[in-house]
């Protein structure tokens, strides 16, 4: 055997060894920094949340050594613990009445809203009719006009059409807010629009040949496959009345009975209340976010697929 | 300008193939605008043919058709029924018989009132039985513009309907010349899930958005029109049409503390400089942490997507309003720094202009990475993985790589994601609403048109106007339609710059 072949061949793997060492270093750190930087983000975006929950568990006394510490105090982890501010929450204030609203709104708005956008979108993907492109663009221009503009007309016009003075605003805000996220919800089709767009034409084709009417292949071979994009519909819209402080506060104007979560936590911090309400808006945020959150966890594939899809399309 | 081939194109250096690019943009302006010019008179065309052909439609038909057709101008569905079809005839025959009903007993007088948006005004009158003055109502401006714009809306669904109904007659007249049959009330049935499935879908989703948006919308236009204001109220006080004097208002040009055209240039400003910033600093900072998670070898994927996606799910007023109040001056963040000893007296995160500015952007990119993230990372996993490959073989770096495959790749499909995602922060509410609800004051904005901070875009400025004690609705109005022409603007050019929209059918 040649002894400088031989030579050659060591020097040559031992060259790859060290190039590749090095790769593997260098690939490390790098690693490394990312794991910092990923551990820090998760600390930064955390860290609010783990503030909430300790604030609602203050329950160390004022100065005067009567009342509650019910404003925010220059420390986080409690000197004394206790449910306290979840007791009062639901003994003392009108908390229970406002979520049982908002749970209702959730409930009615996910139910509908999902039927509205399902019906557009499906007819503006896979239906072709005269006058659909118009439409379109219609919808597409009067999405342009900022939807905040319509709040006192709409506050009118859910006064006029109930009972009494007040009609489906103020006490009986809930069936009017209702009612305003339903009507125009169809609007928002462009998410799930995206999604009939990318069911093949050929299955629709292959069931009209052998004589399904549209309503037919609607809910025998387009629906069956659409499961994720329902879950998304459903899942966006039943979160959206936990979240509405516009709407929502100017429909139900301040009343008690029509309040929804948002609108009644958002008006323990003005200025006038904030005080003495401080802790309890952190105990009823936490009430609201954790069934939200775990809803949220759970279906989270549907919601990424909805959300990664309506950005490449939309 | 010379135009180059494309293989003089590729012979160029790269410094010069920008340069052309440029002066092709240019040089194509002129084309670009002439091609718009005529398409907007193609489409006027279309229109004043429309109406035309609406006309002579109309005439003809009365004129060539029997008497079930020339009753059915009067009487309308007559047609319809007295040939079979009774489910359309009826339908028709109500229509007209409500609205005949809707205009004789209130609609007229709406419709009548429209022009001056009422006469009379509350007097005060002596009544004999309580010996004393009261208030008696008469005209309601509100009412009436709302009415009268509804009443319109309603005429214009009738003289549709009425012309469909002329059309249908003379269709059937045709059909029953050839000696072939008209659908009977059981083929409607039928294809109303069937050929006609789409007006059974869209019905209740258009009726709710012509009822909740488009009217609403056309009723806020015409206020910006008007006087309405809390003041105007319509009822204690009438308002009234004031032509363009609103507008005139806000472009009457002037400095000084008053000038409310100089507050809307301050706000509009600051709304573009915001939604530039919101938009891209999320864009590449969640495009970042996105490669960062799916790099390869970093492990617990799942664990850091779901801490950041977790912060999607809890509605934004609670993070919020609580990030908001931690770092207010007698927050948590500066009764920590002044606990430790860091600082004496509390920073001004939201009484400061620049640093409020500043912390409403850094806060909103907390919000928005954890979309961008999501995004992102679905976008990334579909870049084909040999051109790594191959662009790792040539040599190039991680910051090489970037550049030239993910960044370029990135761009092209989150096109127009790019351009929504501009707009709705300038629309972006929450996020300055909660955060510092437009504060700082700026002293110098106008105070007819309320308190207007200096982190104030136009939409929550639009809010306080109409929620504010003085409630300008008028002025509110005004805003919400310049709004729509910045938006529209940006959007019409973003568009035609844009290299090409994806059809819809591509995937199908």
């Amino acid at each position: 055997m040649n002894t400088s072949s031989l030579n050659e061949m060591s020097n040559d793997t031992y060259m790859k060894r060290k190039h590749h060492m090095g790769m593997k270093a260098k690939g490390r750190i790098s690693n490394t920094i990312i794991y910092a930087i990923l551990i820090l983000m998760s600390i930064i975006w955390l860290i609010p949340f783990i503030f909430i929950v300790l604030q609602s568990f203050h329950t160390e006394l004022a100065a005067d050594g009567v009342t509650r510490v019910t404003w925010q105090v220059g420390y986080v982890w409690p000197k004394k613990w206790g449910f306290d501010n979840y007791i009062d929450l639901f003994t003392k204030t009108s908390f229970p009445k406002w979520y049982l609203n908002t749970f209702i709104m959730a409930l009615f708005t996910a139910i509908f809203q999902t039927l509205f956008v399902l019906f557009m979108s499906y007819t503006l993907s896979r239906l072709r009719f005269k006058g659909r492109k118009a439409l379109m663009k219609f919808m597409l221009i009067l999405g342009m006009f900022p939807g905040m503009l319509t709040m006192i007309i709409m506050y009118n016009v859910l006064k006029m059409i109930g009972p009494g003075d007040y009609g489906l605003t103020g006490a009986n805000a809930v069936p009017g807010l209702i009612l305003t996220y339903v009507a125009s919800s169809g609007m928002g089709y462009y998410v799930s629009k995206g999604f009939f767009d990318t069911i093949p034409k050929s299955l629709d084709e292959a069931a009209r040949v052998d004589g399904a009417t549209r309503a037919q292949v609607l809910y025998k071979i387009i629906l069956p496959l659409s499961k994720p994009i329902v879950i998304y519909t459903i899942l966006t819209a039943f979160m959206a009345p936990w979240g509405d402080f516009v709407f929502a506060r100017y429909v139900s104007n301040l009343s008690d009975a029509g309040m929804n979560v948002a609108v009644g936590l958002n008006s323990w911090l003005n200025k006038d209340q904030i005080s003495g309400k401080y802790t309890l808006f952190c105990a009823g945020g936490v009430i609201v976010a954790i069934p939200v959150t775990i809803l949220f966890l759970c279906l989270q594939k549907y919601y990424v697929e909805g959300v990664t899809g309506g950005a490449v399309k939309g | 300008m010379r135009k180059y081939s494309d293989l003089e194109y590729l012979k160029l250096p790269k410094h010069k193939r920008l340069l052309y690019k440029i002066a092709v943009f240019f040089t194509s302006i002129p084309t670009k605008i002439k091609n718009f010019g005529l398409k907007v008179y193609n489409y006027i065309k279309k229109i004043v043919l429309g109406i035309k052909d609406f006309f002579v439609n109309i005439v003809m038909t009365f004129i060539k058709g029997d008497y079930k057709t020339k009753i059915s101008y009067v009487i309308m569905g007559f047609g319809n029924i007295t040939r079979g079809q009774i489910i359309r005839g009826v339908f028709f025959f109500v229509f007209e018989a409500i609205f005949i009903f809707y205009m004789i007993t209130t609609g007229g007088k709406w419709l009548s009132l429209l022009p001056s948006l009422g006469l009379q005004g509350p007097e005060e009158v002596y009544d004999e039985t309580l010996d004393t003055f009261v208030t008696v109502y008469h005209d309601n401006s509100f009412k009436i513009l709302l009415y009268g714009v509804l009443t319109l809306f309603f005429v214009i669904a009738f003289i549709y309907t009425w012309y469909i109904n002329i059309k249908q007659n003379r269709i059937a007249e045709q059909i029953l010349a050839t000696g072939k049959k008209i659908k009977s009330d059981k083929d409607d049935l039928h294809s109303m899930v069937d050929d006609q499935f789409h007006k059974t879908l869209l019905a209740l989703p258009i009726t709710g958005i012509v009822i909740f948006t488009v009217f609403p919308m056309v009723f806020m236009i015409l206020v910006a029109f008007t006087n309405y204001s809390a003041e105007f109220n319509g009822f204690s006080k009438l308002f009234t049409w004031v032509g363009w004097e609103n507008f005139n208002k806000l472009f009457t040009f002037g400095t000084g503390v008053n000038s409310l055209s100089a507050t809307f240039g301050e706000v509009l400003t600051w709304t573009l400089i915001w939604a530039f910033f919101a938009t891209f600093s999320n864009y590449f900072l969640g495009m970042l942490v996105a490669i960062m998670i799916n790099k390869k070898g970093i492990r617990f994927k799942k664990l850091w997507r779901t801490v950041l996606v977790m912060t999607i799910a809890i509605p934004q007023f609670i993070s919020l309003l609580y990030v908001s109040k931690m770092f207010s001056k007698s927050g948590l963040v500066n009764g920590m720094l002044q606990s430790l000893g860091w600082i004496d007296t509390a920073i001004p995160f939201w009484e400061n202009k620049t640093l409020a500015r500043v912390m409403v952007i850094v806060i909103n990119i907390w919000i928005g990475i954890p979309y961008l993230m999501l995004i992102a990372s679905g976008i990334l996993m579909n870049i084909p993985q040999d051109l790594y490959e191959s662009a790792k073989i040539d040599g190039a770096n991680a910051f090489k790589q970037y550049t030239k495959i993910t960044l370029p790749y990135m761009l092209f499909v989150t096109g127009p994601y790019l351009l929504t995602s501009f707009i709705s922060n300038m629309n972006n509410f929450n996020v300055i609403y909660l955060l510092t609800t437009g504060n700082p004051t700026n002293p110098n904005a106008t105070s007819s048109a309320g308190s207007v901070g200096f982190t104030d875009l136009l939409v929550t400025w639009l809010f306080k106007i109409t929620t504010g004690a003085e409630s300008q609705y008028y002025l509110a109005s005004v805003i919400g339609i310049m709004i729509f022409i910045v938006v529209s603007v940006i959007s019409l050019i973003v568009y035609s710059l844009m290299p090409s929209t994806r059809n819809e059918e591509d995937f199908q």
